[in-house]
């Protein structure tokens, strides 16, 4: 059984439909990455799963019990609040300081629970997330973008940590990321979103989708086309579905 | 003991700084001072209600706050920027409560024992309505507090671990409301926020925790009301003002230190 699947999922803000008949599922153990344009609902789909929004129509279903762990794409901490690594990470509470050592040391940041949150840097911070987001030993680890900010090294860094939690913990993994060619390297199945699915599979094979290159140029394996790609796109003719009234729709949005 | 007036004034203030202290940290966090404004200046128009209706004053002015902070979190996002609208709703407020006032001929109310609190009035029965408010919101915020926290830090993480960010929304502005209506005859109206925000804030600089942050603020707070009302005895100065110097000046001090320090 599935994790997590959303069947035919459809939000709009006002006038503005921003996914349309979305359906996806995460099985055990698998790590998968939603691509996109900017302004194509990746967020959106995100927000969806873990329950912050609600879809106008179609359907979520969680498997019971699942333990979600969520690395938002960016968080501020007004500098108001005084908190500790540690505190942050035992909220919202019953987690042990154990737990919160062996989190910290899971995300490769030991050593930082008594450290101030403001007091850390860009790259310590999103790990520090990642350890929160692992405490309660997750089923399925949800990122958007969680290497926002962080440099080309940093963000490499982030995503072998990734892998590694998964080995260890055995976790699937959703993520968002626009950073292809890692996406490329470390996903078991990518889905290509604007709006609606464009396509998905094996990164191989949506690499090679003309849905794919269309949105994201036809460069090595869509490494370069990270610094390319075009917020709005029009597909070839090869394309065998229909996207006009939704490209109309993503382009009213941006 | 409580045959004196000034161990019941002590004992209001006190009572009032412990609400104040928790709800004023998350206040100072979630950036809602101007709500707490708002809130506050809108209890002057549930006492004008409450004094014509001959009701309960406490009752009245939790009725309006209430009333008042859930019409500011709804109309929120709807056109107006958030300060615009806590300008208009905070001063149209205050301004029909003291038209409303006004009208009560028959009755001879002290208007400035509403706008700037009558604190060495206090009587038993207040200070049973004080303290009693005090420990509603003090209980509220303690069992919500970890909930209300992650909301605090972020709505997405709290959906994420199974928290409702609009229900803690709804308790803060419960105890907001409560808070208020106790506080009005200590520091009246116009000065409660200040006994919410100063405290609070001057409390950051001495903490490492957000709970540190709160009971430093209680300390504060209790410290502050207990000084400003000898103070105000000795110089023969108005006490609700005189406590709220007082929190101001251990601002100053810890915004010093702090400066000092970095």
């Amino acid at each position: 059984m599935s994790l997590i699947a959303a069947e035919n999922i459809s939000v709009s803000y006002g006038a503005n439909m921003v996914l349309r008949d979305v359906s996806l599922a995460v099985e055990p153990g698998e790590i998968v990455t939603i691509v996109g344009p900017n302004g194509s609902g990746k967020t959106t789909l995100l927000k969806l799963l873990i329950g912050a929004e609600r879809p106008q129509s179609g359907l979520i279903t969680r498997k019971s019990g699942l333990r979600i762990g969520y690395v938002p794409q960016k968080l501020h901490i007004d500098p108001t609040l005084p908190i500790t690594v540690e505190r942050f990470l035992r909220l919202p509470g019953g987690t042990t300081r154990a737990a919160c050592a062996t989190a910290l040391e899971r995300a490769g940041v030991p050593g930082l629970s008594h450290r101030q949150m403001s007091a850390l840097s860009g790259g310590q911070f999103q790990r520090v997330l990642l350890a929160r987001a692992l405490i309660n030993e997750p089923d399925l680890l949800l990122l958007d973008e969680a290497t926002q900010g962080l440099d080309q090294p940093g963000s490499a860094a982030f995503y072998l940590q990734i892998e590694e939690v998964r080995q260890k913990t055995g976790c699937a993994i959703l993520m968002i990321s626009h950073e292809l060619h890692v996406v490329m390297a470390a996903s078991d199945r990518v889905i290509c979103l604007n709006g609606h699915v464009c396509c998905e599979g094996a990164p191989e094979i949506v690499s090679a989708a003309p849905e794919y290159r269309a949105l994201f140029g036809t460069g090595t394996g869509g490494a370069l086309a990270l610094y390319r790609h075009e917020h709005d796109h029009t597909h070839d003719e090869t394309c065998t579905h229909n996207h006009a009234p939704q490209d109309k729709e993503t382009e009213a949005a941006e | 003991m409580l045959d004196d007036f000034m161990t019941r004034a002590a004992l209001a203030g006190v009572g009032v700084a412990l609400a104040a202290a928790p709800l004023g940290s998350f206040v100072v966090w979630r950036r809602m001072a101007y709500f707490g404004d708002a809130t506050a200046h809108a209890a002057i128009l549930g006492v004008a209600l409450s004094l014509a209706l001959q009701i309960s004053v406490f009752a009245g002015a939790v009725a309006v706050a209430l009333a008042m902070a859930l019409t500011v979190t709804l109309l929120t996002g709807r056109g107006y920027a958030m300060d615009t609208l806590l300008g208009v709703l905070a001063h149209s407020a205050l301004a029909f409560g003291l038209v409303a006032v006004s009208f009560l001929s028959g009755i001879r109310i002290d208007l400035m024992a509403y706008l700037f609190g009558d604190i060495l009035a206090v009587s038993r029965g207040d200070l049973a309505v004080i303290w009693g408010g005090a420990a509603l919101v003090v209980g509220l915020i303690g069992w919500r507090w970890s909930a209300l926290l992650t909301s605090t830090i972020s709505t997405e993480l709290a959906y994420a671990s199974g928290i409702d960010p609009k229900r803690e929304q709804l308790i803060l502005t419960l105890s907001l409301a409560i808070t208020v209506a106790v506080a009005i005859k200590v520091v009246g109206v116009l000065l409660i926020a200040a006994m919410l925000i100063i405290p609070a804030a001057a409390a950051r600089p001495l903490s490492r925790t957000p709970e540190q942050m709160a009971f430093t603020a209680a300390g504060i707070g209790s410290a502050s009301a207990v000084i400003g009302l000898h103070a105000a005895y000795a110089l023969d100065t108005p006490a609700g003002p005189s406590i709220v110097c007082v929190a101001a000046l251990v601002f100053l001090a810890t915004s010093i230190l702090q400066s000092v320090r970095s």
